[in-house]
């Protein structure tokens, strides 16, 4: 028989599993996000031909191949569910709260995941070099974070939606700029020798103002978005 | 269920207007009218997925009423719009289903339930390799996973062969609560107490 269980932790883990599953058992997203990285990198490594490029351009470069990765795949997430019709048996059994949040950590998975491909394949063919790690690793992990958020609740925006490729890009590019030129400009200073922690104090408390903001704002929309 | 001067329309057409009706428990509300006189459009709006562009649906239960949002882990619901995940098995696709809406299955019960609705041995096949007939089975067996209170059914006996539509006739005379049908099909206009026809 039945027993009443779970807080919406619990519920959302349960989500979050059936989407780690289906994604390996179908490979929608994982394919396009991996495949975009991987020409991505490969393209600019072609185009540079060996030159050497400034930090600025090489920080620039990293959170762009990032972003467009990350675009071609964290919207899958919601709109599988629309295109395979699953998304009203989701809303009919799971709390909104709940669909944003086991949503959010298959995305967050899903983007350290194609950090994981990215950042090895720019220090191969890129040249990137890192000076200081912890804050490299403390943008990385805030500005993906961001990253996440912002496209989890687009990509729910979006998902009804008949043009939804073009829609994605034109409403999540203006949410996502301050976050691109922080972890930018963060991502900079992380390669530049000499550079203490502390420098970056600017950039990492506008990351993680921008990261609380959203998370905030994305939790007390989601269901207005979803249920309308 | 109190439907009030319900009204519905898309841009530049109306679909139905000023349908109401008070259905009380252990009561059968038909649904009946044309091609795309509304029916489904009906079901969504009384799932809560839709907004009307007028009147209300309230729900109370146990002498408490119910916002149109809280009504949904009340309901049970079988149509052709709601699809379950092909990747997944029968017994994933149940599990999950009841994890997220709070609920813990052991997997011999959800077998057994499997059982009931005439997929037994096939809870460990992919819904993507069932027949049309096997996955209305499979969504009868979650509209009931949590006994709800309200049944609402879309085309109940769609895709159906003579030994599921029996099946789904023991639902529908069993539920204690209230049942909602949506159909053209002749035969299940007679499980009605109550009859919204739409398209006159």
């Amino acid at each position: 028989m039945a027993t009443s269980s779970s807080g919406s932790a619990t519920k959302a883990i349960s989500l979050f599993l059936k989407d780690i599953k289906s994604e390996f058992r179908t490979r929608y997203a994982i394919n396009a996000i991996a495949m975009f990285a991987v020409v991505t990198v490969f393209a600019i490594s072609f185009a540079i031909k060996g030159t050497g490029l400034s930090t600025e351009l090489q920080a620039s470069l990293l959170w762009i191949v990032i972003y467009f990765s990350s675009l071609s795949g964290l919207a899958q997430s919601f709109v599988k569910e629309e295109e395979s019709k699953t998304a009203m048996a989701l809303r009919l059994y799971a709390p909104a709260e709940v669909i944003f949040a086991g949503k959010l950590l298959f995305n967050l998975v899903l983007l350290f995941g194609l950090n994981l491909i990215t950042i090895p394949l720019f220090a191969i063919f890129i040249s990137f070099e890192v000076a200081s790690y912890p804050l490299f690793f403390a943008i990385l992990l805030i500005g993906s974070t961001g990253l996440a958020v912002v496209t989890t609740f687009v990509a729910a925006i979006i998902s009804k939606a008949s043009v939804k490729g073009a829609l994605f890009a034109v409403l999540s590019f203006p949410l996502i700029l301050p976050l691109l030129v922080e972890a930018i400009s963060g991502t900079k200073k992380a390669m530049t020798d000499g550079i203490a922690f502390g420098a970056a104090r600017m950039e990492i408390q506008v990351l993680l103002s921008y990261l609380v903001i959203m998370v905030v704002l994305s939790f007390l929309l989601f269901e207005a978005v979803w249920n309308d | 269920m109190t439907i009030d001067g319900l009204a519905k329309e898309f841009p530049g057409r109306p679909v139905f207007s000023d349908i109401s009706a008070v259905v009380e428990e252990g009561r059968r509300l038909v649904i009946t009218g044309p091609n795309g006189s509304g029916k489904s459009t009906l079901v969504r709006i009384l799932c809560a997925f839709n907004r009307p562009t007028r009147g209300s649906v309230g729900f109370e239960i146990d002498e408490k009423k119910l916002t149109h949002l809280e009504i949904r882990p009340h309901i049970g619901l079988v149509s052709p719009d709601m699809v379950l995940y092909d990747e997944l098995t029968a017994i994933e696709n149940l599990s999950f289903f009841a994890e997220v809406a709070g609920h813990r299955f052991e997997i011999p019960e959800l077998e057994r339930r499997l059982e009931n609705i005439g997929l037994a041995g096939r809870g460990r096949d992919f819904v993507g390799s069932y027949s049309s007939g096997m996955k209305q089975r499979l969504k009868y067996c979650l509209a009931l996973l949590r006994e709800p209170e309200i049944l609402i059914l879309d085309e109940p006996t769609a895709n159906l062969d003579e030994r599921g539509k029996g099946l789904v006739d023991d639902i529908i005379r069993s539920h204690h609560g209230i049942v909602v049908i949506a159909t053209n099909e002749k035969a299940e206009l007679f499980y009605g107490d109550q009859f919204i026809r739409l398209g006159d």
